[in-house]
């Protein structure tokens, strides 16, 4: 092929296209498409390698607004301080079998450091769902469907949350291809802080968004409880002493009764005799008062006063003031006994309002919170170096810091590299798929130069940080932390 | 940006140049399979370059005249795509086969191998002997199928073509995987299949090839950008006008099955074998 094959004629340069002369084909590549490889294109007449880089800056730096071909930003992130390269956008093979995408070295207070960069493709990974409310969300262990298909389970409850669990090799690869599928798009949209609707047996739907409230049954949660039942009393009795002759907190897990609890006995208040029902565990605390629903502090009660077993006459007297809340102050009712000591629903007390605005008050707002969870402790690492166990010991021994989109992880205790991360706190679009089905997921390892050259690292590999600002399109990120 | 040849960590040898980029695994005896892959990496550097000095030729439609190319891939070509030269072709309908083909014949040269395969992008060459065999699986939007070939089937060649791939379709499969004697004749012949499921209707946009790629064999002709949602009826048509080509090839000796997707639809022609086990149920 002569040299006149390879110049573009005046027509293709006026039509924007591009020579790429990264490899012997020489594709022309007009604007906005990529060449015979994918790996590179044609962005407004430049080439440029596909994937963009995400460039956070150091959180303790202004963030610099991204100008295209602007010295303004480039001179201040190019530096090589203040800058981090993340893994979004670094591209990977699978298995790992070459070197990382970037390994960048850069000096940070003095000390030369290498961050290597990369997106792994996690085949054992997963989300931890914490979803805030006292709502039933349905049993432990209960299956939690999306399009009809098992993505995960109800795991431990938490104080005041309810956690899911999803993902994981056995509904990602284990099952049938739909439900890897389906558990796939649902993790991915998840981690990409995205809405998902889950369906639990036996329970409620409930549609889930990282750093949103949980909408249960169609009904968005404002707070989480205060407390417990018990741990309500014990906060505000002193508040309510003066104003009432008894207090029930109806909560699912622990319903409190004021006289007889600990917190009404130390500041001397008369037993009122009025029974709830359930299992007792130590005065003025029950268990099981009703069945878990989505009516007050978690119960399906829709009525207070159903809890109440009986109203002993030999205590409780005419006149006898009773309030009935739940535990986010979001349901509260006031009662006076009659002269047959039944409760009869009366005007609250500002007084007691007061308190039972409080509680709302203290309660946080519920949120849902996603945690990625994976284990990154396969051939991913070949990528980084040529000694695998090596990297796993360095993490363990914490020479080596392990973020994912800038974001640091935290990394299980025993063996592997098994990491948790926030996903609500990483760079929006942070997670991609494989049809495996796998999440793709950025992953920097950052080290001093020394102990990654001395773990086998691919030192000659290294490239500085102006480099890759010069050689790739990067992403400014505003929204990091 | 030269060629690069690495092992992955499952052993498997990787080679990439450009725009090709191979998975090849040899199976035998230890010394026998490295020296196998030593034959690959050596024959690898040159094809790229061989190739490119030709590609003016491989670029162009076949017509009554064979081309002659000199390079040993570009010739696998002209050969793959000679009998298809009553529709449009170009020898580039066959360029993925043709490596993969080239590179397995370099692989097993004098070796003493069970079996191997060279897969270049979904187009995979296989080498198979007695009591051994690959499987092949089939992904569209999951793993949807597997091929089992068996060495006294007459499949040497696995190819797919359709959306999603790197190189453009005049149709709108979304898979047409086609198993042959080699892998650069089913790799043209999945080309020419995956062209005919194809039907009008205003949801799939086309464009001129060369407005995309200015080196496009395929020039002016109509490529497929986008294909929306489509009525059952149409899918099903588009899928019968494809099998109907598959038939007409297999029947003519020019393959030995093919597996056809749309829109989680499917269609099969094959003389009952390989396919048909791997793709019922």
């Amino acid at each position: 092929m002569s040299d006149d094959d390879i110049a573009l004629s005046e027509v293709e340069r006026g039509a924007g296209i591009v020579r790429c002369d990264a490899c012997p084909v020489l594709c022309r590549i007009r604007p906005g498409r990529a060449g015979a490889c994918d790996r590179y294109a044609n962005e407004d007449g430049k080439l440029v390698r596909v994937d963009p880089l995400v460039l956070l800056a150091k959180p303790d730096l202004a963030r610099v607004a991204f100008v295209e071909g602007s010295a303004a930003w480039r001179g201040e992130l190019g530096k090589g301080e203040g800058a981090f390269v993340t893994g979004i956008g670094a591209t990977t093979t699978y298995p790992d079998y070459k070197p990382a995408p970037f390994i960048v070295s850069s000096r940070h207070d003095g000390v030369d450091m290498v961050t290597v960069v990369t997106e792994g493709i996690f085949s054992y990974c997963g989300v931890k769902v914490k979803i805030d409310t006292d709502r039933y969300l349905g049993p432990e262990q209960a299956a939690v469907r999306v399009k009809g298909e098992a993505v995960g389970h109800v795991t431990t409850a938490e104080y005041g949350s309810q956690m899911l669990s999803l993902g994981g090799v056995h509904h990602l690869t284990g099952g049938s291809k739909k439900e890897g599928v389906v558990t796939c798009e649902a993790l991915l949209a998840l981690c990409n802080r995205e809405a998902v609707e889950l369906a639990i047996d036996g329970g409620s739907t409930v549609v889930v968004q990282a750093d949103k409230p949980p909408i249960v049954n169609g009904t968005r949660e404002e707070r989480m409880r205060v407390g417990c039942g018990s741990a309500a009393i014990g906060m505000f009795a002193p508040q309510w002493k003066d104003h009432v002759d008894e207090v029930i907190v109806v909560d699912d897990h622990i319903t409190g009764v004021l006289s007889e609890h600990q917190g009404g006995r130390f500041l001397d208040m008369k037993p009122a005799g009025i029974r709830v029902r359930g299992r007792r565990s130590t005065p003025g605390r029950y268990f099981q008062v009703a069945e878990p629903g989505l009516g007050w502090g978690g119960t399906n009660v829709s009525d207070p006063l159903e809890i109440i077993e009986k109203i002993d006459s030999k205590q409780a007297w005419p006149g006898l003031k009773l309030l009935m809340v739940s535990t986010t102050g979001e349901h509260s009712a006031w009662f006076e006994l009659d002269k047959d000591l039944t409760p009869r629903p009366a005007a609250m007390p500002a007084a007691v309002r007061h308190v039972v605005d409080r509680i709302a008050e203290n309660c946080e707002p519920a949120l849902c919170t996603v945690l990625f969870m994976a284990g990154a402790g396969g051939s991913l690492r070949a990528g980084v170096t040529e000694n695998p166990v090596r990297l796993t010991r360095s993490v363990r021994d914490t020479l080596t810091k392990v973020t994912l989109g800038g974001v640091p992880a935290y990394v299980w205790p025993g063996g592997g590299i098994t990491l948790m991360v926030d996903v609500a706190r990483m760079p929006e679009k942070s997670f991609g798929y494989v049809p495996t089905p796998a999440l793709v997921a950025p992953i920097e390892f950052t080290l001093r130069a020394d102990d990654y050259a001395a773990l086998g690292g691919y030192a000659s590999r290294a490239v500085s940080l102006d480099d890759v600002l010069r050689a790739h399109k990067v992403r400014v990120d505003e929204d990091g932390q | 940006m030269s060629a690069i040849a690495a092992r992955l960590s499952d052993g498997r040898l990787h080679l990439q140049h450009g725009p090709i980029d191979l998975i090849i695994e040899a199976f035998g005896a230890a010394d026998e399979v490295e020296r196998s892959y030593s034959q690959a990496v050596e024959r690898f550097g040159d094809i790229l370059p061989t190739l490119v000095r030709e590609l003016p030729i491989l670029r162009r439609c076949v017509t009554d005249a064979h081309p002659l190319p000199h390079g040993p891939v570009a010739r696998r070509m002209a050969e793959a795509v000679w009998p298809h030269r009553a529709v449009y072709i170009t020898p580039m309908a066959a360029v993925a086969g043709a490596v993969a083909d080239e590179m397995l014949q370099a692989l097993v040269k004098g070796r003493r191998l069970d079996k191997a395969y060279v897969n270049d992008g979904g187009d995979i060459a296989i080498h198979l002997t007695p009591d051994h065999e690959l499987h092949a699986g089939i992904f569209a939007t999951a793993l949807d199928g597997v091929a089992r070939l068996t060495f006294d089937q007459p499949v040497r060649g696995v190819a797919t073509s359709g959306r999603g791939g790197r190189s453009f379709s005049l149709g709108i499969a979304d898979s047409a995987t086609v198993l042959a004697a080699t892998a650069a004749a089913a790799d043209a012949a999945a080309t020419v299949i995956g062209n005919t499921v194809n039907v009008h209707h205003p949801a799939i946009e086309r464009r001129p090839a060369r407005d995309l790629d200015p080196d496009s064999d395929l020039g002016d002709l109509p490529v497929t950008v986008a294909v929306g949602a489509l009525p059952p009826a149409l899918v099903e048509e588009a899928l019968d006008r494809g099998a109907a080509e598959a038939r007409r090839l297999r029947l003519c000796g020019l393959i030995e099955g093919a597996a056809l997707s749309l829109f989680g639809r499917w269609r099969l022609e094959t003389a009952g074998m390989a396919l048909a086990e791997g793709l019922a149920g």
